[in-house]
């Protein structure tokens, strides 16, 4: 294709837009509404993702070791546990560690085992994938010098499954969202291709190709699909960063936190022009192919 | 020029509208084609310019066999062939000049040929003063100028027109065949589809008559006559 060709069906596409304004304002109205409704669903999606995932870096293993072990017993075990396939990490914590730390969550009453302190040494133990805890557990469990593995037994397992099951119906329900959005763009894409069905028959009939048709049809898709995703752009990020600057000192020592502004706004912006391109693109393409044979 | 052998065409609501044309039509000739509704005139023109392909036989136009065309090659056809219609089919979003410049941007002339040779072909169909006008503002006449401005505009060998008179008044209907035959005089090929008795009984041409799907009469300077 000559460039002068193809800045003449850059000329159509945007004339086009103009001369079929209303139709122009029904399309992009249609775009905004739903990826605005698909792009708040993605930001609580992805937030709630990284909840996850907090979650899931939160969890496990802490290994007590036998309190009649010797120091270099536990420093044997220690190396075990770290040699351990899917161990990321392990942290040593001392048996007067562990009392201080219960002391603080129990009271002083439990000062007087300072006399004689009947925890063991405990060793942290972090799983390169958090899925895997409790096979690493049950594995840390037969070691030498090994007096108790605890990680949550039971719970964990539910978390993950929970925090599973959110994810898919999330992807489900954004995948039908998108669908949807899809759909009702292509049927107005299709109805002021209908409106032109003349117009293509003519264009034929004096011998323009199927791609000299089609084209100006995609490039308004295009600008349709831009134009659609201006509004819930904007008002997304915005949002977020209002919602972000209100809620983050309030979340600092939760486990829950906010996606940070930059670069989540622009991923997000990022991902919802692509969209409005691509189901503009989709649209017109699968609404003009029908009116091609003439 | 144009030659049709053993065309057969038949729809697939069971209609035969073509039962074995066999024609021949020589370069520079004028040719009417008439016949009763529903006679396979109107098939007869659509298969010319491929609107319709033939469900056996062949309909060679400058060389090319319509039969064996791939569809991908239609619109390299139908850049050699000018076609005109009974309802002008103009694009109503485009003033008269983009009207016919429009099948020249399809074949991707250069705005200054595409300037001048639609300047000239307004000219010639007497149009020149209202360029910027659009189709609903103008006469049927006026817009079947148009129409016809379009379909030379790339200077094709062959014009073919289905009922250009159909919707016009007399006196616009003979202003429109004077200009049908300017385009005639100079060469071109014209293959006319027409109703109109008086027009093919004056301005005397070859004459086809379509009955039945098939040619019944063919006849040099013939009259306006069929059984009916």
């Amino acid at each position: 294709m000559k460039a002068r060709t193809f800045r003449r069906h850059l000329r159509e596409s945007f004339k086009s837009l103009g001369r079929n304004s209303w139709m122009t304002f029904a399309s992009v109205s249609a775009v905004t509404v739903t990826l605005l409704l698909v792009g708040v669903f993605i930001a609580i999606m992805m937030n709630l993702n990284g909840l996850a995932g907090n979650l899931e870096k939160d969890v496990e293993i802490k290994v007590i070791a036998d309190p009649a072990a010797g120091q270099e017993a536990v420093a044997a075990l220690e190396k075990k546990v770290k040699a351990t396939e899917g161990v990321l990490e392990v942290e040593y914590s001392s048996r007067d560690a562990e009392l201080d730390k219960m002391i603080k969550s129990f009271g002083d009453e439990l000062n007087l085992y300072r006399q004689s302190n009947p925890l063991g040494d405990a060793l942290y133990v972090k799983a390169k994938d958090p899925h895997k805890t409790a096979a690493i557990a049950k594995k840390i469990d037969t070691y030498d010098y090994t007096y108790e593995v605890v990680y949550g037994q039971g719970k964990i397992e539910k978390l993950f499954k929970v925090l599973n099951t959110g994810r898919n119906v999330g992807l489900v329900l954004i995948l039908a969202l998108l669908f949807t959005a899809m759909f009702l763009i292509s049927n107005t894409i299709r109805i002021t291709i209908v409106a032109r069905k003349t117009e293509i028959g003519i264009m034929k009939l004096v011998g323009a190709t199927n791609n000299f048709v089609r084209i100006p049809f995609l490039l308004e898709g295009i600008w349709l699909g831009i134009l659609g995703s201006l509004i819930p752009m904007a008002v997304i990020s915005i949002g977020y960063y209002k919602l972000y600057q209100e809620m983050a000192p309030k979340l600092q020592e939760e486990l829950f936190q906010l996606l940070p502004t930059t670069p989540f706004i622009f991923q997000l912006n990022g991902l919802i022009l692509f969209m409005g391109v691509f189901i503009g693109i989709w649209g017109s393409f699968m609404s003009v192919r029908k009116f091609l044979k003439v | 020029m144009i030659v049709m052998k053993d065309v057969y065409k038949k729809y697939p609501n069971g209609v035969v509208a073509a039962n074995g044309i066999n024609i021949e039509i020589n370069r520079g000739e004028f040719v009417y084609v008439v016949g009763p509704s529903g006679a396979g005139k109107s098939t007869f023109i659509k298969m010319m310019y491929r609107e319709e392909a033939p469900t056996s036989g062949d309909i060679i136009i400058n060389g090319i066999n319509l039969a064996t065309l791939r569809n991908k090659r239609v619109p390299y056809l139908r850049r050699q062939i000018g076609v005109v219609f009974q309802d002008f089919k103009l694009l109503p979003n485009l003033n008269v000049y983009e009207n016919v410049a429009f099948a020249l941007e399809v074949i991707e002339e250069t705005p200054q040929d595409i300037r001048k040779k639609v300047n000239d072909v307004l000219a010639l169909v007497g149009l020149t003063q209202k360029v910027r006008m659009f189709p609903n503002e103008l006469s049927g006449g006026e817009q079947q100028r148009v129409s016809i401005a379009r379909s030379i505009v790339n200077v094709p060998k062959v014009v073919i027109a289905d009922e250009p008179t159909g919707n016009l008044d007399p006196d616009t209907s003979w202003d429109i065949m004077k200009i049908f035959e300017e385009i005639n005089a100079r060469g071109t090929t014209i293959v006319m589809a027409t109703h109109n008795k008086e027009i093919v009984n004056t301005i005397r041409h070859r004459v086809i008559v379509v009955e039945g799907g098939l040619i019944t009469r063919d006849e040099y300077g013939g009259e306006y006559a069929y059984e009916s």
